[in-house]
């Protein structure tokens, strides 16, 4: 049983986009103060998207059967593929 | 303490974020959930150790930065090998100039200092306040605040000085940068 795959939900490539056509905007600023708390900004940008997008994929089955398997210590438990893979909390 | 439902619930609702600390420490998906998948068993086998009422999160955080990092000494030639595979593990390829950049981004964050990195992505990402990232680590909060200045500044040098002019006499970050040294 492989886990989910990570699958890009198009977030990444939106936050992407944004960050490089600020970037090419703020390459211009003349202003070293201004331009680094950019560059701050974007890095904080990019790094959130990439980790919110895996955060966005929620719980894979293979964890959530774990979890439940041994919080129930009895054998005939429901544990088959009740799986709620959507149990992200919001 | 036991493992009741809500208990449960609760390492349930934290297996997001763990899996994408995970993702974001190890730049490998395959490997990362193994690391959740083992972070989850001792957390379970250990659960009597728990204090109620403390950081769940942080204490789930703390058993995954450990594995990770006996892990990756037991394994820092594979990891080379393997490194950059993280885009292999994305299912549907974003566009390409988005994917170039994220790309890069994935590979400047694996450029730096493992310390660095950890501090920089339980803080920036992760959403620790720098006291509990130094209770992760098992460090002071002020090298906290060091590290992820440093990675800051790293990872600025390393994505955007050579395109901005302007950035370039920045001393702060020359300074920072020459003195991390690897």
């Amino acid at each position: 049983m492989k886990p989910q795959r990570l699958n890009s939900r198009g977030n990444v490539e939106q936050v992407m986009k944004e960050v490089k056509s600020q970037a090419s905007k703020g390459a211009g600023h003349g202003k070293q103060g201004g331009l680094n708390a950019e560059i701050q900004s974007r890095i904080g940008h990019q790094l959130r998207a990439m980790y919110d997008d895996v955060v966005r994929q929620g719980v894979p089955d293979r964890f959530a059967e774990l979890i439940r398997k041994l919080d129930v210590p009895k054998p005939d438990a429901q544990v088959e593929s009740t799986g709620d893979p959507d149990d992200g909390r919001n | 303490m036991p493992l009741t439902d809500a208990l449960r619930d609760d390492i349930l609702a934290s297996v997001p974020s763990l899996r994408a600390f995970a993702i974001s420490l190890s730049g490998n998906g395959d490997r990362a959930d193994d690391l959740v998948q083992e972070t989850l068993l001792r957390a379970l086998a250990n659960i009597d150790s728990f204090q109620p009422g403390s950081n769940l999160p942080a204490w789930l955080f703390t058993i995954l930065r450990n594995l990770f990092r006996s892990d990756y000494r037991k394994r820092r030639r594979e990891v080379e090998d393997a490194e950059g595979s993280y885009a292999k593990t994305l299912k549907t390829q974003p566009a390409q100039s988005a994917h170039l950049e994220f790309e890069e981004f994935r590979a400047a964050l694996d450029k730096l200092p493992q310390d660095q990195r950890e501090a920089l992505i339980l803080v920036g990402a992760s959403g620790f306040s720098y006291e509990d990232a130094a209770a992760i680590c098992g460090c002071a909060v002020g090298t906290i605040k060091s590290r992820v200045n440093r990675a800051r500044s790293k990872l600025s040098a390393l994505l955007y000085v050579e395109g901005a002019e302007d950035f370039g006499p920045d001393e702060t970050v020359r300074a920072v940068i020459g003195g991390s040294g690897g």
